[in-house]
């Protein structure tokens, strides 16, 4: 579904990514692991088409989208959600919301108010409040829905897991797997391993801008010098 | 009683008119992050509509009004244009491109709308049905000002109504804080940024339109009213209506009472009032940090040095320039003292951007200062040439100093709007102090000692002062202490971490930028034998800035190849009608098309060369 193939990407003169390939198939959960500054962010930025310099293939349901307009790949069905959240702190979580809707397609799931809203609880009860005055988890719950407001295909889910307290790390976990039960697919981006192993199908692990692994958990599980070189810290 | 009632009746009456061009400026900032400069020619153009219409329509009440707001909507389609041609190819532009594409703009409306109405200013018909005066407290209270008082509120309820009810309304508001991830999310930014613009531009006509009955239509009417109106936006805090609101209010109101203790306080009065903001608000009222995600991503290219190549070009134009009063005219002396002069103002102003990353919007304050401080050592102090050259600098300095400790205690556009701030004062002080400046007449008779009055002597003394000025500028920026500059340029956060003073060397990289600013501006007095108060305008800073862009800012020679070449231009193309048509035509045709300045052509056209030539 989705398919990259010898990506490469620069900030300014930074050579930052060199032929990234990777694929995310139909109703998959994938996880692209690296450490802090392999090269994760830009991946997912660059098929978002949030980097002004970038070359290769990225094909998307069979079309090319590389170099097009983020809003006309965002509407093509892929949805972001970045990692440093960026909600909209002066707007009420409602209007947050309304910022992502987009109008249903008819090859992904529809999303509305009342389903997000049953889907994130913690975000009902705070519907009027101003995305300034969440919490970080329940900043994190609100970029997710609405990402989904714009009925997505695929996700991009970058590093949801980061900075927020255990127990909403359980419910992403859990908010994954109702993803991929609705029949969406998932690209997330990790550094934590036992995560990922949680919640997705298969991995690829990214070093210095460049694909080192690609492969189950599985076969990481068995040759764990694999992790060691590219992974610990 | 009565009497200051009416006193604050008329200041909020000015508000309103305020109001509306603040809001439509800091909307379209919020939105674009372009500092619209343009906005005053929108305003303008709004009044000179609303006249036609109204004395063509001749309709009573309703003809009055249904003119007032078509004009209005008029502007918003003369706004849709000037972002679909000229702004949207300049969104990821360093700020001093897209401040120098406005005021483009802003040359070109002028010379439209002189061959459109002529230069003669139009009386406005008063508004029927609110042509007299009501009696408040004993006071004659205008009719139409207490029809203003209530429009402004009313247009920001309508805003307010339309940012929070709408699902456009709050797309602006998203994109305000973060416009990528608004794209991100799907919504086409190219479309939302073009309604904003019609937004802006409607509100700027309309209270360009509304002003017709209380005040002339001229010609004018643009620059005298952007000084003020950027004011307002940045003390509401930018991007913000209701501060907007709150901002024309507390202007208006107090100068209209400040007037009554002070009468000479108008001109300077908003610029304090800013100044005071935004140091204890560096953001103003409800202004935020904005998102920096989606502006220019590349960071900027550090300075090339001089390859031996151009250095022996550069020592060889040196020569050239050192030998030729041997072999020209007079008056192509008089020229290139004019030149020296522009090129050292302009390396100085580089020096501040390029190498100091602070962009000035009033770089002209320390050359103006420079100029009368060598005028004023001479007729007030009676000092001779030399010592009036050697310590007019230090007055620069000192005000640069001054000025700068605020400066530096910000960043980006806010800081480029404090130094405007900065150089209006400074411009409102020399207008209004006669006896000390001469105010609008200006100080004469400033000429050379009797050994120097020669054109060629002062010639040379022209060049030593700014050829030495250049050159120590750019020893500076190549110094440890310049190289901690462009440290703080590019990542004030890692300089910081390595124990350097940020705001210390910015401080003093500010100073140093403003005294070589003042040197030009002495060697700039002598040549002419006054000054005026033009040298610290708003057109001289923004002559610095073209000359700058004009060059290439990432280049050495930039600045110097910038200002040549503009002082060459002007002095052509002045002495034709319509110049600014052509002036404003040739800024735009940079900005767009060579957007890395001459130098960069240059250098792009030499690798093509050797490419060939390989
Ligand atoms: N806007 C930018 N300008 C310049 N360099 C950047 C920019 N964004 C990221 N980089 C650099 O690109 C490299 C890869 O960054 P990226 O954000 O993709 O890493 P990551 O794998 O997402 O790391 P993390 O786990 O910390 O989020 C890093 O070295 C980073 O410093
Ligand atoms: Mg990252």
């Amino acid at each position: 579904m989705l398919d990259v193939k010898t990506l490469t990407a620069r900030y300014g003169r930074a050579q930052i990514l060199s032929d990234v390939t990777l694929s995310v198939g139909e109703n998959e959960v994938v996880a692209l692991l690296g450490r802090n500054g392999a090269g994760k962010s830009t991946t997912i930025k660059s098929v978002m088409g949030l980097v002004q310099h970038v070359s290769g293939q990225v094909t998307y349901d069979g079309q090319a989208i590389l170099g097009r307009a983020s809003h006309m790949i965002c509407r093509a069905g892929l949805g972001y959600v970045p990692e440093e959240r960026r909600i909209f702190g002066e707007l009420t979580v409602e209007e947050n919301l309304e910022v992502g809707r987009r109008e249903p397609r008819a090859d992904a799931p529809e999303w509305t108010f009342e389903h997000l809203f049953e889907l994130f609880p913690n975000l009902a009860e705070r519907r009027r409040n101003l995305g300034k005055q969440l919490s970080g988890g329940e900043q994190q719950m609100l970029t997710i829905a609405r990402t989904l407001m714009g009925n997505p295909r695929l996700v991009l889910l970058d590093e949801p897991s980061e900075g927020i307290a255990p127990v909403i790390v359980e419910q992403m976990a859990t908010i994954i797997g109702e993803l991929k039960r609705e029949g969406l697919s998932v690209l997330i981006s990790e550094q934590n391993l036992h995560f990922a192993r949680i919640v997705s199908d298969r991995a690829y692990i990214i070093e210095k801008g460049q694909m080192r692994y690609e492969g189950s958990f599985a076969h990481l599980d068995a040759h764990p010098d694999i992790s060691t070189r590219y992974l610990a810290v | 009683m009565g009497f200051y009632l009416a006193q604050l009746l008329t200041g909020l009456a000015n508000a309103s008119s305020l109001f509306l061009i603040a809001s439509g400026l800091s909307i379209i900032f919020g939105v674009t992050r372009i500092v619209n400069f343009a906005h005053g020619s929108f305003y303008m153009v709004g009044a000179y509509l609303a006249y036609s219409l109204v004395t063509w329509l001749d309709g009573g009440i309703l003809g009055f009004w249904f003119s007032i707001v078509l004009a209005a909507l008029l502007v918003g389609v003369i706004g849709l244009v000037v972002e679909l041609i000229i702004l949207r190819r300049i969104y990821h532009a360093p700020e001093l491109f897209q401040l120098v594409a406005t005021f483009g703009v802003v040359l070109i409306v002028q010379d439209a709308t002189l061959a459109i109405w002529g230069a003669e200013d139009l009386l406005g018909p008063r508004a029927p049905g609110l042509d007299s005066a009501v009696r408040i407290l004993g006071e004659p209270i205008p009719e139409y000002d207490l029809a203003l008082i209530a429009i402004g509120p009313a247009v920001l309820l309508a805003i307010w109504l339309v940012f929070h009810r709408t699902r456009w309304g709050v797309l602006v508001r998203a994109a305000t804080q973060d416009r990528e991830m608004v794209g991100a999310l799907g919504v086409n930014q190219a479309w939302l940024f073009s309604a904003t613009f019609i937004l802006g531009s409607f509100l700027a006509g309309l209270g360009g339109a509304l002003q017709i009955p209380r005040e002339a239509v001229s010609l004018q009417m643009d620059l005298s009213i952007i000084g003020e109106a950027f004011v307002v936006t940045v003390i509401g805090g930018m991007g913000s209506v209701s501060g907007a609101f709150i901002a024309a209010v507390l202007i208006s109101v107090l100068n209209a009472f400040a007037i009554l203790i002070f009468p000479q306080i108008s001109i300077v009065l908003p610029f304090v009032v800013m100044a005071v903001v935004l140091i204890v608000r560096p953001y103003g009222i409800f202004g935020r940090p904005g998102s920096e995600h989606g502006g220019t991503e590349d960071p900027d290219q550090p300075l090339r040095l001089l390859s031996g190549k151009g250095a022996m070009m550069l020592a060889a134009a040196v020569m050239a320039l050192a030998l030729s009063p041997v072999f020209v005219a007079d008056f192509t002396m008089i020229l290139l003292v004019d030149v020296m002069v522009a090129t050292l103002f302009a390396v100085s102003l580089h020096f501040m951007m390029g190498v100091g990353g602070m962009v000035s919007f009033g770089h002209a304050a320390y050359f103006g200062v420079g100029a009368y401080a060598a005028a004023m050592a001479v007729k007030l102090l009676g000092l001779g040439m030399i010592p009036a050259m050697l310590l007019a600098p230090f007055g620069a300095a000192l005000a640069a100093l001054f000025f700068g400790w605020f400066c530096v205690r910000l960043s980006g556009v806010y800081l480029a709007m404090l130094t405007l701030a900065a150089a209006q004062i400074l411009w409102g002080v020399t207008f209004q102090w006669q006896d000390v400046t001469g105010g609008d007449d200006g100080i004469l008779g400033v000429w050379p000692a009797a050994w120097a009055s020669s054109d060629r002597v002062y010639f040379y003394i022209a060049f030593a002062l700014c050829i030495g000025g250049i050159w120590a500028l750019r020893r500076a920026a190549h110094s440890p202490f310049g190289y901690v500059l462009r440290g703080v340029r590019d990542s004030r956060i890692r300089a910081e971490a390595i124990g350097v003073d940020t705001r210390f060397h910015q401080w003093m990289g500010f100073t140093v930028a403003g005294a070589f600013a003042g040197l030009a501006g002495v060697v700039f007095a002598f040549s002419k034998g006054s000054v005026f108060p033009d040298a610290l305008g708003i057109a001289q800073s923004i002559d610095g800035l073209i000359m700058v862009l004009l060059g290439g800012i990432h280049a050495l020679a930039g600045p110097i190849l910038g200002a040549a070449a503009f002082v060459l231009i002007e002095d052509w193309v002045t002495r034709l009608d319509y110049w600014r048509v052509i002036f404003g035509g040739i800024i735009l045709v940079i900005v767009l098309l060579a957007p890395d300045g001459i130098a960069g052509g240059v250098n792009r056209l030499m690798r093509l060369l050797r490419r060939d030539a390989a």
